[in-house]
């Protein structure tokens, strides 16, 4: 037990609640809402940064973990079931932890290309199925879903009276999510997926069960992503089919590359910063584009991620020589 | 089923599939020379058939085509020089993710550069309700356009491969990098080479389909998937493979919607491919010991 | 390297500009937030939406405001997904404080904010079709589309007149053709219709010669294809194709000339109910829509060098509904012109002539539609 590890998740925390004093402070506390949204996000993202950065498996169906979370909630909270939505939470892990299980054994056998396409596969079919049935509401997706009263008197709801209190709880789930991983990447296991992401033969020779591993990480990630999904829902009231979509897997891809793979802190970040900045429409019409435009710099200028030293030096040498040419001209 | 109903679902399945096997043939084109699977490649119709359309209101239409086939290829080789070329770490994985990255960006340029609205080429030759009747069931003109021209591009293709010199460079690049470039074959040019040719195969299909299915900017997606569905079930890097395998998915869907709800024809392409990857990576005709040394 | 420094330039740029925006606040101005689909899946409808709405609003600043107060219109691009739907609604109502809401283009939008902003107590005023969004009515939303059971109401009364009984039908697998498919099939035994089959296709289809080859090996009378997406142009081609003559009913999604362009010599003949703004010309003179309705299409024509359709009507609709409440109500506050709108009465919009009441808060009836069909690929009344 290392306490120095959790130094970061400390400053974490103090980060938290000092935004939230300072915009309560200046009267904006509104910007709590998107915050809270992508916080929800983060969850999905700060999974897949971790089987994308240490496990080293690409998965372009990531958000059809995060619509099975989000649809199971749905449906077993409202219509014909209305069932308790801690139920029906422990249902959707539950289902989500069987189909990521039956899904990843086939799938994680698949290397590059291959397993790239039938990630993305199996997003396109899950989409699929939640736009032509019935009880997923079709188009529509579905509405009115109410709210998770988590203790009496702190319910993940998107009224504004309760605005705090939900900032709160996304950003708990976020801290403890990452205490997690920060665990488990220290741990036997993060040595084992290090391996993996080194070279697969040569972990599976030392007698690392390399297969299990990726397994573990895989099933991991989707209930991140099933959680983020059930709390989103009853926060926003409802879901629709386009958080199944492909384009919603691969800006979570793009965003981890973004915030550098195997790097949680920078996915943390980058999740939050560009899950924020789209939720509150500051790209407008371009907001396809942008992620686009992302995932190509990146990997051709910064594969490892921006959030690392060499951006800073870039910018750095970018900022001598603006100075050396102003001098220059004067 | 009368036998006039099952001719009708093989002659739409034929055409639909032989769409497909030029789309897989643009994958392979590039993956043979580089190994990368270009996820724009379903862009590369969008952008032929968009700009043809766009210049078949000034010019006579051949020559608008041919305008559209021009534009594309320039979106390729301008893909080949600024992106592919300049890769840091070429690994399989950030390759795919730029790849996407640009269909991405192509798709929504393209509704920016036009607008959201549905366009199409006039029919080749006859119009909108001319129909030819084959033994009882009908098809359109254009259907047959599709068919010869896609014939005529397969062999083409093959006569470029088997017997021009820059073919068979080519071909050497996707054998053995290495000993092309130990041969004095310069590799780099023949993957912009794999560009042109796949771009302007697929502006062409993007062209000749037109005037049947229509054109959107985000039409370039599904035809991606279904091309890459084709390509893996014939084979990745099989030409022959990705016209059977296109044909055969073709027919299937046809034939699915008989029986089952119209909504999951798409799940069936897809559930067919992975299926496939899951039991037999090298594709219908592909050489397992040739899969087994290629880093997918 | 200068392309890399250049890049990283342009994204810490990017998001420099992004992070820092600055609001301008002014006591004189009536600020109305609109939510439309401008891109993704809905774009068809969200882009002629937004530009409508742009236009109205010009016009009316240009001619001095509402009661003496500008304008001000904040479009947000949903991207016709409904997470970003709430997420922009809570900045309007929270951050702007806008006075009310117009769009979402979709129903599954719609859905999704309209408790929060009867909640919040700001008028919505939905340019999505679907029944549910004012049945249950919620006090402070309202729709400016006509209702799809009229619609098909009005395609069965006509196939009644042609002696047609057995159809098939196909729709589009959006929120538009799914409700729409319903209704055909809870009004069809009330009306002595049977239903042989009935089939979803994708949103994005390109090939329904399969589907329609079903159709036909059941001997359907006419087929009905309920949709608001390309492929109704896709469907008289390849029945053309097919050889298939039976007659071609489409719904009010059909409201778009370009439609009819893309369908050439095939979209001869399609029958289909929509609202009047296509046939403006045609009207009699007498006709209360008649003035607007030419209006609305010569402005948007000349302005954004496209055809008119329906769907950007439904903004016009919701807009000047709104403006005529705020009129009514002579001061910019919810409850005065929330009331003034539920008011309004024989109010001449593109879509017909709304009659709002505490009960109806959509307005129309069926009366808003006309049977029209494609001649000379030009719309012309339907005339038996």
């Amino acid at each position: 037990m290392n306490i120095r590890q959790y130094i970061p998740a400390g400053i974490l925390v103090a980060v938290v609640v000092a935004f939230q004093l300072a915009v309560v402070l200046t009267g904006q506390d509104y910007l709590l809402t998107q915050l809270t949204m992508s916080a929800y996000y983060a969850l999905v993202i700060i999974g897949l940064s971790v089987l994308m950065g240490y496990a080293g498996q690409i998965s372009i169906g990531h958000a059809a973990f995060f619509a099975i979370g989000g649809y199971t909630a749905a449906v077993l909270t409202t219509g014909a079931f209305r069932l308790s939505p801690w139920l029906s939470l422990a249902v959707a892990v539950a289902i989500t932890v069987v189909i990521a299980f039956l899904i990843g054994i086939p799938i994680l056998k698949l290397k590059g290309h291959y397993l790239a396409m039938a990630t993305l596969s199996f997003g396109v079919i899950v989409y699929r199925i939640v736009l032509g049935t019935g009880v997923f509401g079709e188009a529509d997706g579905i509405s009115d879903v109410p709210g998770f009263t988590l203790l009496p008197g702190l319910t993940v709801t998107g009224g504004a009276a309760s605005r705090v209190e939900n900032y709160y709880i996304a950003w708990f789930l976020v801290t403890l999510a990452i205490i997690l991983l920060i665990n488990l990447i220290n741990s036997r296991v993060g040595r084992a997926l290090r391996s993996i992401h080194g070279s697969e033969e040569a972990a599976n020779a030392m007698g690392v069960n390399t297969a299990g591993y990726k397994l573990a990480i895989f099933v991991l990630s989707a209930v991140f992503a099933a959680v983020g999904g059930v709390f989103l829902t009853h926060y926003t009231g409802g879901i629709g089919p386009s958080e199944a979509g492909v384009m919603k897997s691969v800006r979570y891809v793009a965003i981890v590359a973004v915030g550098g793979m195997a790097n949680i802190w920078g996915a943390l970040v980058m999740g939050i910063v560009l899950n924020y900045l789209s939720l509150r429409g500051y790209f407008g019409t371009y907001d396809d584009i942008f992620f686009g435009a992302i995932l190509i710099i990146i990997m051709l200028f910064y594969p490892d991620g921006i959030l690392q030293r060499k951006t800073l030096d870039d910018l750095r040498s970018l900022a001598r020589s603006l100075v050396a040419r102003i001098r220059g001209r004067r | 089923m009368t036998f006039e109903h099952v001719l009708q679902y093989l002659l739409a399945g034929i055409t639909i599939g032989s769409i497909y096997a030029i789309v897989a043939i643009g994958f392979n084109i590039i993956y043979n020379t580089t190994g990368i699977i270009n996820f724009a490649q379903g862009e590369f119709l969008m952008v032929g058939a968009m700009t043809a359309v766009t210049f078949s209101r000034l010019v006579p239409l051949p020559l608008a085509i041919a305008i559209g086939i021009a534009v594309t290829v320039a979106v390729g080789v301008l893909i080949d020089f600024v992106f592919i070329r300049n890769l840091k770490k070429p690994t399989v994985l950030n390759m795919i993710i730029v790849t996407i990255g640009l269909s991405i960006i192509i798709r929504e340029v393209a509704l920016h550069v036009w607008d959201e609205k549905v366009r199409s080429l006039p029919y080749f030759t006859g119009d909108e309700i001319s129909s030819i009747n084959i033994l009882g069931a009908y098809i359109s003109p254009q259907a047959l356009w599709v068919l010869g021209i896609c014939a005529t591009m397969v062999v083409l293709l093959n006569v470029f491969f088997k017997y021009s010199v820059m073919g068979r460079s080519m071909r050497a690049c996707s054998a053995n990098p290495v000993a092309a470039r130990l041969c004095g074959i310069n590799t780099k040019n023949m993957v912009t080479m794999s560009f042109v040719l796949s771009a302007a195969i697929g502006a062409l299909a993007g062209c000749v389909m037109s005037p049947i299915t229509q054109t959107q900017y985000d039409c370039g997606t599904s035809l991606a998937i279904k091309g890459f569905t084709v390509a893996i079930l014939g084979g990745l890097g099989n030409s022959t493979g990705a016209i059977i395998g296109g044909l055969i998915v073709g027919i299937l869907e046809e034939f699915s919607i008989s029986v089952m709800p119209l909504a999951y024809k798409d799940a069936i392409a897809i559930a067919i491919l992975l299926l496939i990857m899951f039991f037999r990576p090298s594709g219908l005709f592909g050489k397992q010991e040739v899969s087994a040394l290629k880093e997918f | 390297m200068a392309f890399r420094k250049l890049c990283t330039i342009c994204l810490a740029g990017a998001l420099a500009l992004f992070s820092v925006t600055c609001k301008k606040q002014s006591e004189n101005v009536i600020k109305i937030g609109a939510l439309f689909a401008v891109t993704g899946g809905a774009s068809f409808l969200g882009a002629p939406e937004a530009n409508t709405a742009k236009m109205l609003v010009d016009e009316i600043n240009a001619a001095g405001g509402i009661n003496g107060k500008k304008i001000e219109l904040i479009i947000k691009d949903t991207g016709s997904s409904p997470e970003k739907a709430v997420s922009f609604a809570k900045q309007l109502i929270e951050e702007e404080k806008v006075l009310a809401i117009v769009g979402p283009s979709t129903s599954g939008e719609t859905m999704k904010i309209k408790s929060i902003c009867d909640n919040a107590k700001v008028i919505l005023i939905s340019c999505a079709a679907a029944e549910v969004i004012v049945n249950p009515v919620a006090k402070y939303v309202f729709k400016s589309p006509q209702n799809d059971s009229q619609a098909a109401e009005k395609i069965f009364d006509t196939m009644k007149q042609m002696g047609i009984t057995k159809i098939g039908i196909i729709n589009d697998n959006g929120g538009f053709g799914i409700a729409g498919r319903d209704q055909l099939k809870k009004l069809a035994p009330k009306k002595g219709i049977t239903i042989l089959a009935s089939e979803e296709y994708d949103s994005k289809a390109t090939d329904l010669t399969g589907v329609l080859t079903k159709l036909a090996a059941k001997k359907v009378q006419a087929v009905v294809n309920w949709s608001i997406v390309p492929a109704q142009s896709i469907v008289p081609k390849n029945m053309k194709q097919l050889n298939m003559n039976v007659p071609l009913f489409q719904s009010h999604g059909f409201g778009n000339i370009k439609y009819v362009k893309e369908a050439g010599k095939a979209g001869e003949g399609i029958i289909f109910p929509c609202g009047r703004l296509l046939v403006a010309d045609q009207l009699p003179d007498n006709h209360p829509q008649k003035a607007l309705l030419v209006k609305y299409k010569k402005d948007y024509e000349s302005k954004y060098n496209e055809e008119v359709s329906t769907f950007g009507g439904h903004a016009y609709d919701a807009i000047t509904i709104l403006f005529e409440g705020i009129k009514k109500a002579g001061v910019a506050e919810t409850d005065k012109v929330r009331e003034a709108i539920e008011n309004l009465k024989g109010f001449a919009g593109t879509a017909g002539i709304f009659k709002f009441s505490a009960t109806d808060h959509c307005g129309l009836d069926i009366n808003a539609f006309e049977m029209l069909t494609v001649k000379d690929g030009k719309f012309v009344l339907y005339k038996k």
